[in-house]
């Protein structure tokens, strides 16, 4: 799914990043980054209500490219610089993890498990 | 041979996966496969991630051959009691900040040695720990 086309359905808000282009294959919702870093596959969205320097860093060393914050967390500015640093995608959106990930799966975006 | 080293701060979680971060730049430069990369700092990213978690502080050795990365952890911290309890997934003694910062999920250690070829642990409860870790290039 285009990354564009998934802002779009969550009302998201991008903080950091180029998302022109962006293609996302799966996604993927976790608060537990050493759970993110057991998944193998690359090009997923991660949709977490984890946002601190470790979210990113763990997007970092896993290949995502694309980080949702759900419940409007918000990304501090060190997030920002060292996801733009990495050329990784922050976006902030209001709605719930549940409802982030209900509005995407049934829009057809794939999930990783 | 290329050969980095870094000095990890204890409990410092603003800083952890600097290290990591710096590698995988590296590994990138040395146009060493992807997928490769991924599985070696990731690796790599757990333990860095496990010194701040559970020691005081530590260094981070890693040396990079033509055919294969050796990553040499070692930290001064409590050491670990049950390294075969360790290996478990889910087992876990992070701290509620730890938990509080998205980790502590006990799955660390099985993925360090899922991304890996050889995993060896040496510790000494009370002093410390040492990990190393090899990943070979040419095989995959
Ligand atoms: N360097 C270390 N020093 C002391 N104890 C450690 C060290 N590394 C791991 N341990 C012990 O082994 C346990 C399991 O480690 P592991 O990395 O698998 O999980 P975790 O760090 O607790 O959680 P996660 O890695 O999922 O965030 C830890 O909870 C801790 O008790
Ligand atoms: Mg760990």
């Amino acid at each position: 799914m285009e990354l564009t086309k998934i802002i779009g359905l969550i009302n998201g808000r991008v903080v950091s990043g180029d998302i022109k282009g962006k293609y996302i294959e799966k996604g993927f919702c976790s608060d537990l980054m050493s759970d993110v870093l057991t998944i193998d596959t690359d090009t997923i969205l991660l949709i977490t209500g984890m946002a601190n320097m470790q979210t990113v860093r763990t997007a970092e060393m896993a290949d995502i490219h694309a980080i949702i914050l759900v419940r409007n967390k918000k990304a501090t500015p060190e997030m920002i610089a060292l996801a733009s640093e990495s050329g990784i995608v922050i976006v902030e959106t209001p709605f719930s993890a549940y409802k982030t990930c209900g509005v995407l799966y049934l829009e057809g975006l794939k999930p990783v498990y | 041979m290329v050969k980095l080293r870094y000095e990890i701060e204890g409990g410092n979680f603003d800083l952890a996966g600097g290290a990591s971060s710096q590698v995988k730049k590296v590994l990138k430069q040395l146009n060493i496969d992807p997928v490769l990369i991924k599985k070696i700092v990731v690796a790599m990213y757990e333990g860095e991630v496990n010194i701040v978690a559970h020691a005081y502080k530590g260094q981070i050795e890693v040396q990079i051959f033509p055919d294969r990365v050796e990553m040499k952890l070692t930290d001064e911290g409590p050491g670990i009691p049950d390294v075969e309890a360790a290996m478990k997934e889910g087992f876990s003694t992070a701290s509620q900040r730890v938990r509080e910062m998205g980790f502590g999920a006990g799955m660390g250690l099985p993925n360090m040695k899922k991304n890996t070829d050889e995993l060896r642990i040496e510790t000494e409860v009370g002093k410390g720990t040492t990990l190393i870790m090899t990943k070979y290039l040419a095989y995959e």
